[in-house]
């Protein structure tokens, strides 16, 4: 009997692809917001999830997001170098800069300064130039997005010069780095050279990245530096969700998608709902018939079942299919680069879909139970 | 009361109301009524007077509020629901005054179905129904979908739904009401020729007294009640098929 559910339902093709693209566009909604939702958090944390280097991040204990922080003493380094566990710890500045270049334009900059000796939280992929290339005097090596940013239109090439607090600065590489939370451009270069890049602080040093020693857990060093130095010590995943959650709790961003996604939710469930149920009302008589003949509720109910797995399953792939060819298909624009469907987007998304499907089965089915196989001889 | 043949249906002080309290309304009032084997009993009378009701009654679609019904000798009363479901799938086929057939499928995938109800494998369904097909003379529309086919040929896709799975019983519910005088003359030599068999027993119900020649016996209903039952006159019977 599941092949005459099949057949029953692909022999009603308006209704059957109504039920579906009811699905695909909750799907659609659900995934591709959702999607979008994750990518901008993710943003937040992107700088901190650049740097793979170091595991530990060590910070002032009132900061709270990667993008405001109080500055540590030079001091501060020296006694996270001294905690037991640290195999080393190292300097980083991060903070914000005004780039000027030729013409007049300008534009604010995160800058990134890493450690003179090892330069840890240098950016992994370089598209032109090499990392040590940030030892040439005045170095600095800027994203591929920025570059956009800073040139519009131009071919991407090193030796370009921009000015930052009236100091020149020469782009000795051009890097593809993880898309900022705001849509600003980072700049690499070395830790004394960003100091000369901004106005001058009383403390300047943002955090100190540490790594432990081996045999020695993150957890467990990250817990000795907090105890000995009073400072906050976090592993990247750590720092990560404490960026991500700042966010998540002061802007209305989760608002907002959140009802973008709820109403993905509705409208799926309202359509596909809506159009499924009057499927099985226009073939209540024929499920009748069916019950009539001999046909008991549990295999009726099963053939509903299936009916709306199908509808389900096909609308899920429709849906994912536009969802995974929206972000193909801008993959390549600056703004949403990075953006991408998560496959735990995509699992939620198909508890979604298993729900909305479930709602919109559920009154169809006891309509199916209910029904009293006499109605078949009603004229 | 009948006792020369096997008594196929058995009704007794058969009561159905319908409604509580007092808007309960009493449609059946203590039917008795015997349906014997390999003949072909109508059931008639004015449209309210009880017959689809009885009907619905007798082949286990709706639960008498007293009295008994055996079926085959079976007291469906004392089936657990299961059974009771299991010996219509089994042994009851029905033809319905608006043929009931499902759109998405053809005649002939139509006329497997009540196999499949009873779990047999669909290649071989198909093969039993294209043969019930070629019985009702259908076999160049068996491919056809029921929008593609006359109300005449509808209601033979459904006599041969009806017939296919070889039940004890046939129900037949007004099978020539949509139908014009002619094409309701054909339907009904059809049943009369391929239903109408040694064990089992066909009860249609009808209110078109051009088609009574064609039943062995008559049982007339009004308000409830049934009031007579006559054997047709062989004198009356169709010139067109002669009965058995």
């Amino acid at each position: 009997m599941n092949w005459v559910a099949w057949k029953m339902l692909n022999g009603d093709r308006a209704k059957y692809m109504g039920a579906v693209f009811g699905v695909a566009f909750g799907t659609l909604l659900i995934a591709q917001q959702t999607s979008i939702f994750v990518g901008l958090m993710r943003r937040t944390a992107n700088q901190i999830l650049d740097v793979l280097q170091a595991e530990i991040w060590v910070m002032d204990p009132k900061v709270e997001n990667a993008d405001e922080i109080k500055p540590l003493a030079e001091t501060d380094l020296y006694r996270v170098r001294g905690v037991e566990g640290v195999d080393w710890a190292v300097r980083l500045y991060k903070g914000q800069a005004r780039v000027r270049v030729a013409g007049g334009n300008f534009r604010q900059v995160i800058l990134m300064g890493l450690d003179d000796d090892s330069l840890v939280g240098a950016p992994i992929l370089m598209k032109q130039g090499t990392i040590s290339d940030l030892r040439i005097t005045d170095g600095i090596i800027i994203d591929r997005a920025g570059y956009e940013y800073l040139w519009p239109g131009e071919e991407p090439r090193l030796g370009k010069i921009v000015d930052m607090n009236d100091r020149r600065a020469v782009v000795v590489g051009i890097c593809e780095s993880a898309a900022p939370f705001q849509t600003f451009p980072v700049l690499f270069t070395r830790y004394s050279r960003a100091l000369e890049y901004v106005p001058p602080e009383r403390n300047r040093l943002s955090f100190v990245l540490a790594q432990p020693k081996p045999g020695y857990s993150t957890q467990q060093v990250c817990d000795a530096i907090e105890e000995k130095t009073d400072l906050l010590a976090l592993s990247r995943g750590q720092f990560m969700w404490r960026t991500v959650g700042y966010f998540m709790r002061t802007t209305g961003i989760p608002i907002n998608f959140g009802i973008t996604v709820a109403l993905g939710f509705v409208v799926g469930t309202a359509i596909a709902g809506q159009t499924f149920y009057l499927f099985i009302l226009e073939n209540l008589r024929q499920f009748g018939a069916l019950k009539a003949m001999g046909l008991s509720n549990g295999r009726l109910v099963v053939m509903v079942l299936i009916q709306a797995m199908v509808v389900g399953l096909v609308g899920f792939g429709i849906g994912m299919g536009m969802t995974a060819t929206f972000f193909e298909a801008t993959k390549n624009i600056t703004n949403l680069r990075g953006m991408h469907v998560p496959w735990w987007v995509a699992l939620g998304t198909a508890g979604a879909i298993t729900v909305i499907i479930f709602f919109a089965s559920l009154l169809s089915i006891r309509r199916v139970i209910v029904l009293e196989p006499a109605v078949v001889f009603r004229g | 009361m009948i006792a020369s043949a096997a008594v196929a249906v058995s009704c007794r002080q058969v009561v159905k109301d319908f409604g509580d309290g007092d808007s309960r309304l009493r449609v059946l009032h203590g039917i008795d009524l015997d349906v014997l084997e390999g003949e072909m009993t109508l059931l008639v009378g004015p449209s309210g007077c009880g017959k689809t009701t009885l009907i619905s009654i007798i082949a286990d679609l709706l639960d008498p509020t007293a009295g008994e019904i055996d079926l085959f000798g079976t007291r469906q009363s004392r089936l657990p629901r299961t059974k009771r479901i299991q010996f219509r799938a089994r042994h009851i086929g029905f033809v319905f005054q608006q043929y009931n057939l499902l759109p998405a499928l053809t005649a002939h995938e139509n006329v497997a179905v009540p196999l499949l109800i009873n779990g047999w494998r669909r290649s071989q369904a198909l093969e039993k129904a294209h043969l019930l097909i070629n019985e009702v003379g259908l076999e160049s529309r068996a491919r056809n979908f029921p929008s593609q086919l006359s109300g005449g040929q509808q209601q033979r896709v459904a006599i041969a739904r009806a017939l296919v799975h070889g039940p004890k019983l046939l129900v037949c519910d007004e099978p020539t009401a949509a139908l014009d005088a002619t094409t309701g003359q054909v339907v009904m030599e059809l049943i009369r020729r391929v239903a109408v068999q040694p064990g089992r027993a066909v009860i249609v119900v009808t209110h078109d007294s051009r088609v009574f020649s064609f039943g062995d016996r008559i049982a007339r209903m009004d308000d409830g009640r049934i009031v007579d039952v006559q054997e047709v006159e062989p004198a009356l019977a169709a010139p067109h098929e002669p009965r058995s």
